[in-house]
C-alpha cells in the first residue's frame, strides 16, 4: 500500500476543486452550435470519398468496371482495393497474449473477396459527397457469390466450411479456465440452476457518424488527419506504419467528437482508405459515414450465447459457476485491439463479485459473414453481469431465498481485501456490501416488495431486479501493451505557467463529452493552487500533447488525471522556488492558494501574474545562478494492479403489460464506487448515460441479420434506440474507496452504468413474470419474447 | 443528374439569403455547406434522430427531410440565430449548469425542441418534457439531466428562484 503523504491533504484543502460539481469549460461552444466536429471541417481542394460496398455477405470480386463512373460529374478518381494496396499495407488484428488468436490480413478495400455486407470494394472520390454517390452507382462490380456462414453456431459446427480456408476452421480464439473443484462442487450442491443466455448483436449508434479528413501535403511530406478518435497517438502510429511514413510525418487532430463509446477507438478500413487516398491523390479527402454505412461498418458488439450453471447449497452458499460462451465476430478480428477481448472479459468477469472458489469457463470466438464486432462500452461486462446475476437469481429461486439475501451471503466481504476472484482478477479494495445496503435504502426495497404484492392482486405485474457488478478501469499495459500493440497504457500531462500568470495543461487524454477537459482543469487548478477559470486544457493533437493512450476503458480520470496531478504539483514546486527567490525566503514556507503565493499564515505575498512577469520579462532581477522553470511534465501508468477494479450495484423497478408484452421502466437506481470522485455531477452523468445504453440493450437494440448475412434493420427507424419517452429517471449514489496506487485515488466510471443495467432489468422482468412460471434468458426483451414466455402467443 | 438549379429567396436568422440550389439538396446541407451554419447537425438523414432540427416559419422541422427549395420564401432559424439573439440564453445556462449535454451533437436541435415545448406549455410535467423530446436522440446523457434542465428553465420562466 502506498503511504498517504502530504499531497493528499492538498486534495482536501478548502480551495480544492476535487469533489466539486463545476461546469465543463467546453460547453459554451457546444450549446451555441459553435463546436467543431470532423463533419464540420472543410479544407481547400478537399474531395469527398464514397465507398462502393458489397451487397453480398460473401462473394468473390470477379471484375470492377469503373469506366462509366469516371465520366461522372466532379469525379476525381475511382480506386480499387488492388490499387490502394500499393499505398496502404494490410493489417492483422491479433495480440500475442491472447494465445492462439488468429485473423487473416485485412485490406483498406477488399482486394479479391468481400466477406460481409458493407465491406468496401471500391472508392469513388469526387468534388462533393453527392457527386461521389452519383458516380458510385455507376461502378459496375461483377461478383461470384460464395457460401455464407452467418450464424455463429453454424460457423462453429463440426465440419463447417472455414470462411478463411487456410485456417481450417472458423475458431478465431478459444479460452478455457478451470479453477478449484468444479465437478465436486456441483456434486455437493443442494440445487443447480442453469440457463442459456442470449445477447443480441447491437452497436454504438454514435449520433455523429465516423468521420475523417486526411490532408497529405507533399510539399512538407506530412499527413494531417482530423478524426473523431479516442486514441490519437495509436492512430498516428498505425497510419504511419501502414502508409510507410515515419510517425513524425503524421499529425492526428481530434476536435469535438459526436459520441464515441468505444466505436471510435478502432482502426476502420474506411479510415485507412481515406488517408491512403489523400496520399495517392495529394489533396485533402473527407469521409463521413452515412447512417446505413454506420450500421453496416461501425463495429458491432455482444452477440453472445452463453450457457451457464450455478451450484448452490440450501443455506444460500454459492459453490460454483460454470459457463460456456460463444460469440461471432464477423470475418476479421478488428485491428489493433482484436475481437477476442470481449469473450476474454466474459471469462474474466463471470462470478467476479462473489466469494466463490470453483469456476470453469470456456469461450469460443467464431468467424462469420457479418460485420465485425469489437470493443464497445463496458466490454464483456453486460454479458458477464447478466449471466452471473441471472444465475444468482435462479439459484435463489431454486432454494426459495430472497435475491437480496443470497447476495448478502455471497458477495465478497468488504473487509477481505486485497482479494482475488476465482478467475484470477485482483481486487485492491471493493465495497459490495456497503453499496448493496445503500441501494436497498435508496429504493426502499421492502416497500417495493409490498407494493408489488398489492398490485399483483389487481393483475398488475411489477418486478424488482438487482445486479451487483465489478468494472474494469484504469487498465495497465496488461490490456494491450503486453500483447505487442502500440497502445500506450500511460498518459502524460505538461502544465505551465504562461506569461500572464494563467495555467495551461496539455494532456494526452481526449474528450468525447465525458468531461475530460473539466476534470483535468479541476485537478490542475487544485494541484497548483490556481483559480479554475485561469486553467486552460489542450488535448487531442499529437503535435501538441505528451504521448499517451487517450480516453477509453475508463482511464481518463484515473490515469490522465493522475499525470495531470503530478505535473501540477511539480509546477507548483517550481513556482514556489521562483517565489522564494523573489521573496528571499524558503519555498517550504510558502504555498499557492487562489492564484496567490501565500505565507504560512495564509497572507497573500505575490500573485502568479507577478511571478510570471518577473520570470519571463525581468529574469535579470533574479539571483544570477537561478533559472525559473515554469513548465513541468509528468507521466503516469498504473503498475501495481493490472486494472483498478470498481464495483457497484444496480436495481430496476419495471412493470410488464401482460396483454401487450411491453416492459415499462419505472425507476432505476445505481450505487457505484469509482474511488475518489473528482466531479460528482460528471460521474453521475457518466453513470446515467451508461445505464441508458444498457437499457437499450435490455429492451430494444438488435442488429438483425437473415441467414444470408443481410442486415435487416440498418436504419434508425427499425433499429430501436432509447428515446426520452421510454427512459426512467435514474438515481445515482456513491461509495468512495479511493485506490491507494495513485495520489489522486480516482478509478473509472464509464462502464459501470452499461455493465449492470440489462442484468437488473432482466432480473426484474423475470421477477414480474414469476406468477406465470416464465423465465426469459434473452435480450432484448421484446414484447414478442415476453408474450411467448407467458404463453400468450406460440 | 439534372443540372437544373432552383433560385430561392429566404430569411436565415433574420438575414436575407438569395441562392441557387440543386433540387435534391436538403435544407441541412444547404445551411451547413452553403451558409456555413454548422451548428445544424446531421445524424441519420432519414428523419428519425432529430439532430438536424431547425425552425422554419416558427415550427421545428427536420432539415434533412426538408428540401432547401421548400424553404423558399420562408424564415429559417438555427441554433446560431437563437444563440445570438439571446432567446434561449436561460435554457442554455440551465443545460450548462446541469451538464445536460456530453458530446453536444444532439444539443442544438434538443434546445430548439425544448424551446418549442416551453413556448406552448409554461409548466410541463417531466412526462410531458420526455414526450416532447422523444424525437431527439441523445446517446450520451440518458436524458435525465436534459429533463431536469428543461424543467428548471420552465420554473424560472414562471418566476421561480434561479
Amino acid at each position: 500500500m502506498t503511504e498517504r503523504t502530504s499531497p493528499l491533504s492538498a486534495l482536501d484543502r478548502p480551495n480544492s476543486y476535487i469533489g466539486r460539481a463545476v461546469p465543463r469549460p467546453n460547453l459554451g461552444r457546444l450549446l451555441e452550435g459553435r463546436g467543431q466536429y470532423v463533419s464540420d471541417i472543410s479544407l481547400p481542394r478537399m474531395a469527398h470519398v464514397v465507398f462502393v460496398r458489397s451487397p453480398y455477405a460473401h462473394a468473390r470480386i470477379v471484375s470492377i468496371d469503373a469506366a462509366d463512373a469516371r465520366k461522372g460529374k466532379g469525379v476525381v478518381a475511382v480506386v480499387t482495393g488492388a490499387e490502394l494496396a500499393n499505398v496502404c499495407t494490410p493489417w492483422v488484428g491479433v495480440l500475442t497474449h491472447l494465445k492462439g488468436l488468429k485473423s487473416p490480413p485485412q485490406h483498406a478495400i477488399a482486394v479479391d473477396r468481400a466477406c460481409w455486407v458493407g465491406e468496401a470494394v471500391a472508392a469513388v472520390v469526387a468534388a462533393s459527397r453527392a457527386e461521389a454517390e452519383d458516380a458510385a452507382a455507376r461502378v459496375l462490380v461483377e461478383y461470384e457469390e460464395l457460401p455464407v456462414t452467418a450464424d455463429m453456431d453454424d460457423a462453429l459446427a463440426a465440419g463447417a466450411a472455414p470462411i478463411h480456408p487456410d485456417f481450417g476452421d472458423n475458431i478465431a480464439f478459444e479460452r478455457r479456465l478451470d479453477v478449484g473443484e468444479v465437478d465436486a462442487a456441483f456434486a455437493q450442491a443442494d440445487a443447480v440452476a442453469e440457463a442459456e443466455f442470449v445477447f443480441a448483436r447491437h452497436t454504438g449508434v454514435t449520433l455523429e457518424a465516423r468521420s475523417i479528413v486526411a490532408d497529405w501535403n507533399p510539399g512538407e511530406q506530412r499527413l494531417t488527419v482530423y478524426q473523431g478518435t479516442q486514441a490519437p497517438h495509436m492512430m498516428q502510429n498505425i497510419i504511419a506504419r501502414h502508409l510507410g511514413l515515419a510517425e513524425a510525418q503524421v499529425r492526428v487532430l481530434c476536435k469535438d467528437v459526436g459520441g464515441s463509446f468505444g466505436i471510435k477507438v478502432h482502426v476502420y478500413a474506411d479510415d485507412m482508405a481515406t488517408v491512403a487516398l489523400s496520399k495517392l491523390l495529394k489533396r485533402p479527402v473527407k469521409h463521413v459515414a452515412d447512417r446505413v454505412e454506420s450500421f453496416l461498418t461501425d463495429i458491432h458488439a455482444r452477440d453472445h450465447r452463453c450457457k451457464g450453471r450455478v451450484a448452490v447449497r440450501k443455506d444460500g452458499t454459492i459453490l460454483a459457476f460454470e459457463i460456456d460462451d460463444r460469440t461471432g465476430i464477423g470475418p476479421y478480428s478488428v485491428y489493433p485491439r482484436t475481437s477476442a477481448i470481449e469473450a476474454n472479459q466474459v471469462v474474466n468477469l463471470v462470478g467476479g463479485p462473489y466469494a466463490v472458489k470453483n469456476y470453469r469457463a470456456r469461450a469460443r470466438v467464431a468467424f462469420q459473414n457479418k460485420n465485425v464486432t469489437c470493443q464497445y462500452r463496458a466490454v464483456g461486462h453486460p454479458i458477464a453481469c447478466s449471466v452471473t446475476e441471472g444465475l444468482v437469481d435462479r439459484a435463489a429461486a431454486a432454494i426459495g431465498m430472497d435475491p437480496v439475501e443470497i447476495r448478502r451471503r455471497n458477495l465478497l466481504p468488504d473487509d477481505c481485501y486485497p482479494a482475488e476472484s476465482a478467475a484470477g482478477m485482483k481486487f485492491e479494495a471493493l465495497s459490495h456490501h456497503a453499496a448493496l445496503e445503500k441501494i436497498l435504502a435508496m429504493m426502499d426495497y421492502e416497500a417495493l416488495r409490498a407494493e408489488q404484492a398489492r398490485l399483483r392482486e389487481q393483475g398488475v405485474y411489477r418486478g424488482v431486479g438487482i445486479a451487483s457488478f465489478i468494472e474494469v478501469t484504469n487498465p495497465s499495459a496488461a490490456f494491450y501493451g503486453v500483447g505487442g500493440a502500440r497502445i500506450s497504457s500511460q498518459d502524460g500531462a505538461a502544465v505551465r505557467l504562461d506569461a500572464s500568470g494563467a495555467i495551461v495543461c496539455q494532456t494526452s487524454i481526449t474528450e468525447q463529452g465525458q468531461g475530460s477537459e473539466a476534470i483535468i482543469a479541476q485537478v490542475v487548478a487544485t494541484a497548483v493552487g490556481a483559480p479554475l477559470e485561469r486553467v486552460r486544457v489542450i488535448l487531442g493533437d499529437t503535435d501538441n500533447v505528451p504521448y499517451g493512450g487517450g480516453t477509453w476503458a475508463s482511464r481518463g480520470a484515473g490515469i490522465g488525471g493522475e499525470a495531470a496531478w503530478r505535473a501540477g504539483r511539480a509546477l507548483r514546486d517550481n513556482i514556489l522556488s521562483v517565489a522564494a527567490a523573489i521573496l528571499q525566503t524558503e519555498a517550504a514556507a510558502l504555498d499557492i492558494a487562489g492564484g496567490e503565493i501565500v505565507d504560512a499564515e495564509g497572507h497573500a505575498r505575490i500573485g502568479l501574474d507577478e511571478i510570471a512577469r518577473i520570470a519571463y520579462f525581468r529574469p535579470d532581477t533574479l539571483p544570477p545562478d537561478f533559472q525559473a522553470e515554469l513548465i513541468a511534465t509528468r507521466h503516469y501508468a498504473p503498475r501495481k494492479f493490472p486494472f483498478a477494479f470498481t464495483n457497484g450495484v444496480q436495481a430496476a423497478s419495471i412493470e410488464v403489460d401482460v396483454r401487450t408484452g411491453f416492459v415499462k421502466l419505472l425507476r432505476h437506481w445505481v450505487v457505484e464506487d469509482c474511488g475518489r470522485v473528482i466531479n460528482p455531477q460528471l460521474v453521475d452523468e457518466q453513470i446515467r448515460g451508461g445505464v441508458v445504453q444498457g437499457l437499450g440493450a435490455a429492451l430494444f437494440e438488435h442488429c438483425r441479420y437473415d441467414e444470408r448475412g443481410q442486415m435487416l434493420n440498418a436504419n434508425m427507424a427499425d433499429y430501436l434506440v432509447p428515446m426520452a419517452g421510454e427512459m426512467p429517471d435514474i438515481e445515482v449514489a456513491h461509495v468512495e474507496t479511493p485506490t491507494q496506487e495513485s495520489e489522486l485515488g480516482a478509478k473509472g466510471a464509464g462502464e459501470a452504468g452499461t455493465a449492470g443495467a440489462a442484468a437488473a432489468v432482466a432480473n426484474a422482468v423475470n421477477d414480474a413474470l414469476a406468477p406465470f412460471g416464465a423465465v426469459i434468458s434473452e435480450i432484448p426483451l421484446t414484447p414478442e419474447l415476453v408474450l411467448r414466455a407467458i404463453g400468450a402467443i406460440s | 443528374m439534372s443540372a437544373r438549379r432552383i433560385r430561392i429567396s429566404l430569411e436565415v436568422n433574420g438575414e436575407p439569403v438569395e441562392a441557387e440550389v440543386a433540387p435534391r439538396q436538403h435544407l441541412a446541407d444547404f445551411l451547413r455547406e452553403t451558409l456555413g451554419l454548422t451548428g445544424t447537425h446531421i445524424g441519420c438523414e432519414h428523419g428519425v434522430c432529430g439532430a438536424c432540427g431547425v425552425r422554419l416559419d416558427g415550427a421545428v422541422v427536420r432539415a434533412c427531410l426538408t428540401l432547401a427549395a421548400q424553404a423558399d420564401g420562408g424564415a429559417v432559424e438555427t441554433i446560431e440565430g437563437v444563440s445570438d439573439s439571446g432567446e434561449i440564453a436561460d435554457l442554455q445556462a440551465a443545460f450548462e449548469k446541469r451538464n445536460a449535454l456530453q458530446c453536444g451533437y444532439c444539443t442544438p436541435a434538443m434546445l430548439l425542441s425544448a424551446q418549442e415545448l416551453l413556448l406552448e406549455n409554461a409548466a410541463p410535467s417531466r412526462e410531458e418534457i420526455r414526450d416532447h423530446l422523444s424525437g431527439n436522440y441523445c446517446r450520451c446523457t440518458g436524458y435525465h439531466a436534459i429533463v431536469d434542465a428543461v424543467e428548471e428553465t420552465a420554473r424560472q420562466r414562471r418566476g421561480g428562484p434561479a
